[in-house]
């Protein structure tokens, strides 16, 4: 349950990059091996950003895949059902974890603005 | 209802739709606008936990991350270890991380130099975690400048706590036997985390089914560099072989 300490960052994060401006989608792009649930974070999300000017905003999770670089043949690895830190091709444990780990604020989509808006 | 526009030579209009009869709209995107952000989530926590490792090399301590689920033995390795330490004339002091209660803090004050309690339960239920800002406010209960150790007890809890850096130098984890063998595969971040693992209670495995072996096999798949070390924080047994570990970390 740190996703209310996550979320807590993350609105942090898009208020300052939101410059006052309206919110309508956060983009998170959240690694495999980050320890995320995203139903967890949603739900956070809502109890953090409630009574907040970014109340009513959506986060948008993009997962990235766990992928492993092998030190000693050069192989790439992409972790799929399994937590194995070891090599798919030459089995070796000496392996450098070059994706799985993301936990970042992409983007944000801001609403138009209503002054952009005539009817 | 029409859209206005502002396009970057300066001019504006409004129109029913982007149709390209009314100049170049090429670097005009409709919908939404997207802001690049490209900010890490726990960039707040690693600048907090940079500052923590800094005070502590200011003032030449070790700290180390103590984690495990509830009740593998934290507190009773802790306080084998606080006396090993004060025979070997260093001081030590402890960062106590507990949802509720000062029991754990009040069992390790006779035996630490210094003792900071963090209770977590002032937030939303109580955190699950000691992060790095936790830890700077419980850095102001301890004199750094008396102490040559430091060793944060986390939360007992396998998940969150292996996610914050709280700025110390090594992160060990202490493992029970009677969690069973497929905790490291159950908990892999947790495990891949750490640099060493003390697989607890080894003094019962009379009593158990459990495969002591298989155990550390498991935690090999997901962590091949930690150190393991079987002890019995109960009966001393396998201490030495922490104490050398410890011994070693802090004077490197």
């Amino acid at each position: 349950m740190h996703e209310l300490s996550l979320c807590q960052s993350i609105y942090g994060i898009t208020d300052r990059a939101r410059e006052g401006r309206p919110v309508v989608t956060v983009r998170l792009r959240v690694g495999a091996l980050r320890q995320v649930v995203p139903e967890t974070l949603t739900y956070c999300w809502g109890v953090v950003t409630d009574t907040t000017p970014l109340a009513g905003s959506m986060l948008d999770i993009e997962p990235v895949a766990a992928e492993l670089s092998c030190r000693s043949c050069g192989a790439t690895t992409v972790l799929a059902d399994r937590f194995l830190i070891a090599c798919g091709t030459c089995d070796g444990a000496d392996v450098e974890v070059v994706h799985g780990e993301e936990l970042v604020v992409a983007s944000l989509d801001l609403a138009e603005p209503a002054s952009a808006v005539r009817s | 209802m029409g859209r206005f526009h502002r396009h970057v030579d300066g001019t504006t209009h409004t129109h029913e739709r982007h149709d390209h009869e009314l100049g170049d709209h090429t670097a005009y995107a409709t919908g939404p606008e997207r802001v690049t952000v490209l900010e890490r989530i726990f960039t707040e926590n690693d600048r907090a936990a940079d500052a923590n490792r800094s005070a502590f090399a200011d003032a030449g301590v070790v700290c180390l991350n103590v984690m495990s689920s509830p009740g593998a033995g934290k507190t009773t390795v802790l306080a084998a270890t606080l006396t090993h330490l004060r025979e070997r004339g260093l001081r030590a002091g402890v960062v106590e991380g507990d949802i509720e209660t000062s029991i754990d803090a009040d069992r390790l004050r006779g035996l630490a130099q210094q003792v900071s309690l963090l209770n977590t339960a002032n937030g939303f239920g109580g955190e699950c975690h000691l992060d790095a800002p936790m830890v700077a406010r419980a850095l102001h209960g301890l004199d750094l400048d008396e102490l040559d150790v430091v060793l944060v007890e986390n939360v007992g809890n396998l998940v969150c706590p292996a996610e914050f850096d709280v700025g110390a130098h090594q992160r060990v984890m202490v493992c029970s036997v009677t969690e069973g063998e497929d905790k490291p595969l159950k908990y892999p971040v947790m495990f891949r985390s750490v640099d060493a693992v003390l697989v607890n209670k080894t003094d019962l495995l009379p009593y158990l089914d459990l495969d002591v072996d298989l155990l550390e096999r498991n935690i090999r798949t997901v962590n091949p560099t930690a150190a393991l070390l079987r002890i019995s924080a109960r009966t001393g047994d396998g201490l030495d072989s922490w104490y050398a570990w410890l011994d070693e970390a802090i004077t490197s």
